[in-house]
């Protein structure tokens, strides 16, 4: 029950994945799985799907990106990084598919902040306002009304925490555990961390 | 004589740690008609010497009309200088290797990467046995997002290096020592353009003229907003290579 969500501003772009991992369709094991990995200092990639699969292709993809930076000595943009990780998607996908689910936000130089939508059958979009998981129906609907380009930060972490909030109380199997980054021309860092139902961890 | 017995092997060094085989394929490039490349502020200017010129050829006909300059993608060219059949061969290298590029990270490919990869083919030729090495060098003029306008230069060994103006083929020491003198800091397209004709046509034994010389230049278009790779047609260039002569005649009688 992955959920994840983003929102691209003017200056920066703010994603939020839920940190639960889950045994089987009812059972949780773990409370604090970073599911926005770093793919550079001003990339990062938010994965939903298999455990297994979400790791084996996220840790290839950003072995890739890695890699072309040490041999160009530059990096990749966030475009040509989300078309590489569609491509390598697309050609697995009929070989052997990975069943991950992902948004990846990056902050450019040249172009700014800007985030990308992919789900496992390697559809790409680039958007403003994303959304992966029952919960995006939610979310999607309060980007609808509030989202804004030019909003500050404090807002749009706010109003990440709010779609959060959304989705605890509506969905019955809802996650208990979120995490909230920002990239922007600083780089990656983590804003907040919301988890309302624990008394102890 | 003692060179002899490592001539015939492309990948053995010699005593005097030479490989001959592609010291050789770089002399075959200096008899070959030049080719020169200017890098200008808001472009890039190349320009060669056409050395077939026989009144029976079909200057019209595919593959004669352009001899030396190649488009490789919509931000780069080049000029070559050297054998023309190995040529083909690298060029079509270049033009698969910057669309596969463009296919995997859908950007243009950045030009150094490009030369690279070509020049890692060259290298391969040099080391692994059997095959000679690619008799030929090449100019490059390329745009790309982080390092503006390039100029590129190569050679059969699979070195490369960057330029801001610089001569292959024949007589290009002359020529490179012609651009180190008149070769201006800041220079714009007109200026590299004139820079690139006058110092072909003193590098060359004969005259300037349309059909012995082509030259193209790659910069921003006012209209598209775009990187154009232009060729010079008669019209266009028939009036400055007879600019350059003129100038060439006066300096010579005074």
């Amino acid at each position: 029950m992955d959920f994840l969500m983003g929102m691209c501003c003017k200056d920066f772009v703010v994603v939020c994945a839920d940190t639960n991992a889950q045994m089987s369709q009812i059972l949780t094991i773990k409370h604090d799985e970073d599911k926005i990995v770093p793919i550079d200092s001003h990339k990062v990639m938010a994965l939903a799907g298999q455990p297994g699969d979400r790791s084996q292709f996220s840790e290839f993809i950003i072995a890739n990106v890695r890699l072309y930076a040490l041999r160009n000595s530059r990096r990749l943009s966030t475009h040509a990084v989300a078309n590489f990780t569609r491509n390598e998607l697309a050609t697995s996908l009929r070989k052997k598919p990975y069943n991950a689910n992902m948004l990846i936000a990056g902050y450019d130089e040249s172009c700014g902040p800007s985030l990308y939508w992919m789900d496992y059958l390697a559809t790409l979009h680039k958007t403003n306002v994303a959304g992966m998981g029952y919960g995006s129906y939610f979310a999607l609907s309060l980007f609808d009304r509030y989202a804004k380009v030019d909003m500050e930060e404090k807002e749009a972490v706010a109003l990440m925490a709010r779609g959060v909030q959304e989705v605890i109380s509506r969905i019955t199997v809802a996650p208990s555990d979120y995490v909230i980054k920002v990239v922007d021309k600083n780089g990656t860092r983590t804003v907040e961390t919301i988890s309302p139902g624990h008394v102890a961890k | 004589m003692a060179a002899r017995r490592y001539d015939s092997r492309t990948t053995i060094f010699s005593p005097e740690g030479r490989l001959y085989q592609v010291e050789y394929a770089v002399e075959a490039i200096s008899n070959a008609g030049a080719a020169i490349g200017v890098l200008a502020t808001d472009g890039v200017v190349l320009a060669s010497e056409k050395k077939i010129a026989s009144k029976l050829l079909d200057t019209g006909a595919v593959g004669v009309k352009r001899e030396k300059m190649y488009k490789l993608d919509d931000h780069i060219a080049c000029a070559v200088a050297g054998i023309t059949a190995d040529a083909n061969i690298l060029i079509n290298h270049c033009r698969v290797s910057a669309q596969r590029y463009t296919y995997t990270y859908q950007e243009p490919m950045p030009v150094e990467l490009l030369v690279r990869g070509l020049c890692d083919t060259k290298q391969a030729y040099t080391q692994f046995g059997g095959q000679r090495p690619f008799g030929v060098a090449i100019l490059y003029a390329g745009w790309d997002e982080q390092y503006g306008y390039q100029l590129y230069q190569s050679d059969p060994s699979g070195n490369y290096s960057g330029w801001k103006a610089t001569a292959i083929g024949a007589n290009h020491q002359a020529a490179t020592n012609i651009l180190k003198q008149d070769y201006n800091e800041g220079l714009n397209m007109e200026e590299a353009v004139n820079l690139v004709i006058k110092v072909l046509g003193k590098s060359m034994d004969t005259t300037l003229s349309p059909e012995k010389v082509e030259l193209c230049s790659l910069s921003r278009s006012e209209d598209t907003g775009k990187i154009t790779y232009k060729v010079y047609e008669e019209q266009e260039l028939k009036p400055l290579l007879d600019a350059a002569n003129q100038e060439k005649e006066a300096g010579t009688s005074s």
